[in-house]
């Protein structure tokens, strides 16, 4: 059809194509829509703004003397740029440890979640063995279950083993427990749509089941792994009940906790410091969203359908 | 594609799992020990950590149980009848009604208008979807403490209103004004997501079909009306359900924003159990609360299902 090769603005003309002679009129659509696409643009431009502003905001304020962040009208621009809030970050909590806390944490779920999650997958996808209907509607449970619903047993159980204000509760439960089951549905409804032929070749190969997997089915679900990786690392990253109600002590903290103990004796908050914090918190995933955006946007999509 | 894929996926597992031979049940066995080891640590650790705990739950519901006081005593359906009259319960569920209701219909329709908008195909379109999407990936209680600077009563906000002679309300401080804080703050955070969902959905629809009715005289919105929406309603109506049941989870904004105030008026119920459990160490009476919040998101879910299996259906 014509609108397979023609862009839009082509594509309008051809009611004009269909009326011929009127090049007037043409022109005059022509003209209404570059100007319609220019105010589009302009909206957009406008939206936006909302969406940026505020990080925008933050970074440079992170370099603004607290007067001028207090300033009515805020500004973009630090007048007098100084990185003392930064000093400060580190002064007044152990903020390297909790960054490393909080990051090891994460890398820890994600990749424990990713070869959890793959395995499930596959045995779920690919081997049929008795009872595997059953126990995959007993994982599917997880994905009904709010964290906030198990809390109670969930904390009284970490209490018993004495456990509370260590990080076993958010690196084994994340990996194990319910939110690994998104994960694990993902994993499976790849393997379910990846073509068994490279594994039969595998099998003539004379590889095992485990062999398959290691070599052939686990290198192969990249793409379906990438995702799993992206939402499992900003979860853990973001996860804010679990270590409010696990951690007690500042050294042990994870950095959304730590951001929001930034306060003065009065318990107001200290903005030029919480803004120093967060931008430490915040740029480095930015930075990595902004080269890697493709499997950023697809993974977390990804995980919208799903969920 | 999905369920053909199934389907198919499921007979080759057939061909491949049933014996030809007798000899092969030796490996047939071996492959179903394997089967049983890759999902083992998924399995138990749905047991341990999801359904021994649900169970739990309930078990713990029926009891009087304070942690400060180390009282723990069957009480039956007590904790259940002071639901009935709790005015907080009450005012938590209609915060988390209000929360939920205003979160998703700005959410949905926010997400649609910018998803169309992009889909016009101008020039600077992925900027401008990287600009949206943008705070999906800001951590949350970064983002939420940026805008509770922006949204105090001298903060950026009303600075800015204040350049076109408006004096803005203390944002935080009034009923009304948290609660619509909160909402907004977080559909800026999330709309990136379900702007997506959108956006692959209208992709999906044939350009052909709109072609057709502009030449029949049709104008942008009735053919927006009448062709887009209807051929991308199931996607709207599931990103609806995925959005409501995310809103009843909401704790990290609600914590940081407003600590659940002024007064509870944005006391949502998840921030509620948190509260009875972790504040006032009502451990029993927390637990029914957690009870009555699964029956909920259950029931969202158990439509979220029927919803997907009309969506699958359409995409096929």
């Amino acid at each position: 059809m014509r609108t397979d090769v023609l862009d839009r603005a082509d594509a309008a003309d051809t009611r004009a194509i269909v009326a011929p002679g009127l090049t007037r009129e043409r022109a005059t659509v022509r003209r209404r829509r570059r100007w319609v696409s220019f105010a589009l643009i302009v909206l957009m431009a406008v939206l936006s703004i909302p969406f940026v502003f505020p990080t925008l905001w933050m970074i440079t304020s992170s370099f603004k003397p607290i007067g001028e962040i207090l300033q009515k009208v805020p500004t973009l621009w630090p007048a007098s740029p100084t990185a003392q809030a930064y000093g400060e970050v580190f002064r007044l909590q152990p903020f390297a440890q909790q960054y490393w806390n909080s990051l090891y944490i994460a890398a820890l779920v994600t990749v424990g979640t990713m070869l959890v999650a793959a395995m499930a997958g596959y045995a779920f996808a690919r081997i049929r063995f008795p009872g595997a209907n059953a126990l995959f509607l007993v994982v599917l449970v997880g994905l009904l279950v709010p964290s906030e619903v198990t809390i109670v047993p969930l904390f009284r159980f970490v209490n018993g083993l004495g456990l509370i204000n260590t990080h076993w509760p958010l690196i084994v439960i994340p990996i194990f427990g319910a939110p690994a089951v998104l994960a694990v549905f993902i994993m499976r409804q790849f393997f379910l749509g990846l073509p068994t032929e490279l594994e039969e070749a595998g099998r003539m190969d004379g590889l095992g089941r485990w062999g398959i997997f290691w070599r052939i089915a686990f290198p192969l679900a990249r793409p379906a792994l990438a995702a799993v990786a992206i939402f499992t690392f900003l979860k853990s990253w973001n996860l804010y009940l679990e270590p409010i109600v696990y951690l007690s002590s500042k050294d042990m903290f994870t950095l959304p906790q730590a951001l929001t103990q930034y306060v003065d004796a009065y318990g107001g908050p200290m903005w030029n410091v919480q803004l120093a914090a967060t931008t430490l918190t915040v740029v480095p995933v930015l930075l990595v969203f902004l080269f890697a955006q493709k499997q950023f946007v697809q993974g977390l999509a990804h995980t919208g359908l799903k969920g | 594609m999905t369920s053909s894929a199934v389907q198919a996926a499921a007979v080759v597992a057939e061909q491949e799992g049933r014996p030809a031979h007798p000899r092969r049940s030796a490996a047939t066995r071996r492959d179903w020990l394997v089967g049983y080891t890759m999902v083992a640590p998924v399995v138990l650790g749905s047991v341990v950590f999801v359904v021994v705990p649900l169970v739990a739950v309930v078990w713990f519901s029926l009891h009087d149980w304070n942690v400060l006081a180390n009282t723990f005593v069957f009480a039956g359906a007590d904790n259940y009848e002071r639901m009935l009259s709790d005015q907080g319960l009450r005012d938590s569920l209609l915060a988390s009604l209000w929360f939920s209701i205003g979160l998703v219909v700005l959410n949905v329709t926010l997400a649609l208008f910018l998803a169309v908008l992009l889909n016009q195909k101008l020039p600077g379109t992925t900027t401008f979807r990287t600009f949206f999407f943008s705070p999906v990936v800001v951590s949350l209680v970064a983002w939420t403490i940026v805008w509770s600077f922006l949204l105090q009563a001298d903060g950026g906000i009303n600075g800015f209103l204040s350049l076109i002679g408006i004096q803005g309300p203390n944002w935080l401080r009034g009923d009304v004004t948290a609660m619509i804080s909160v909402i907004v703050v977080q559909v800026f955070k999330n709309v990136g997501l379900n702007m997506i969902l959108f956006l692959a959905a209208l992709q999906g629809v044939p350009e052909e079909i709109g072609e057709a009715a502009r030449i029949d005289g049709a104008g942008a919105w009735r053919r927006f009306r009448s062709i887009t929406l209807p051929m991308i309603s199931p996607t709207i109506l599931l990103v609806m359900i995925l959005t409501i049941v995310g809103s009843l989870e909401v704790f990290a904004q609600i914590a940081v924003l407003t600590g659940g105030g002024p007064g509870n008026s944005t006391t949502v119920l998840v921030y509620y159990l948190y509260q009875q459990a972790f504040r006032f160490n009502d451990f029993g009476y927390a637990s029914a609360i957690a009870v009555l919040l699964f029956i909920i998101v259950l029931a969202l879910t158990l439509v979220q299902w029927q919803t997907r299996k009309r969506w699958v259906f359409h995409e096929n």
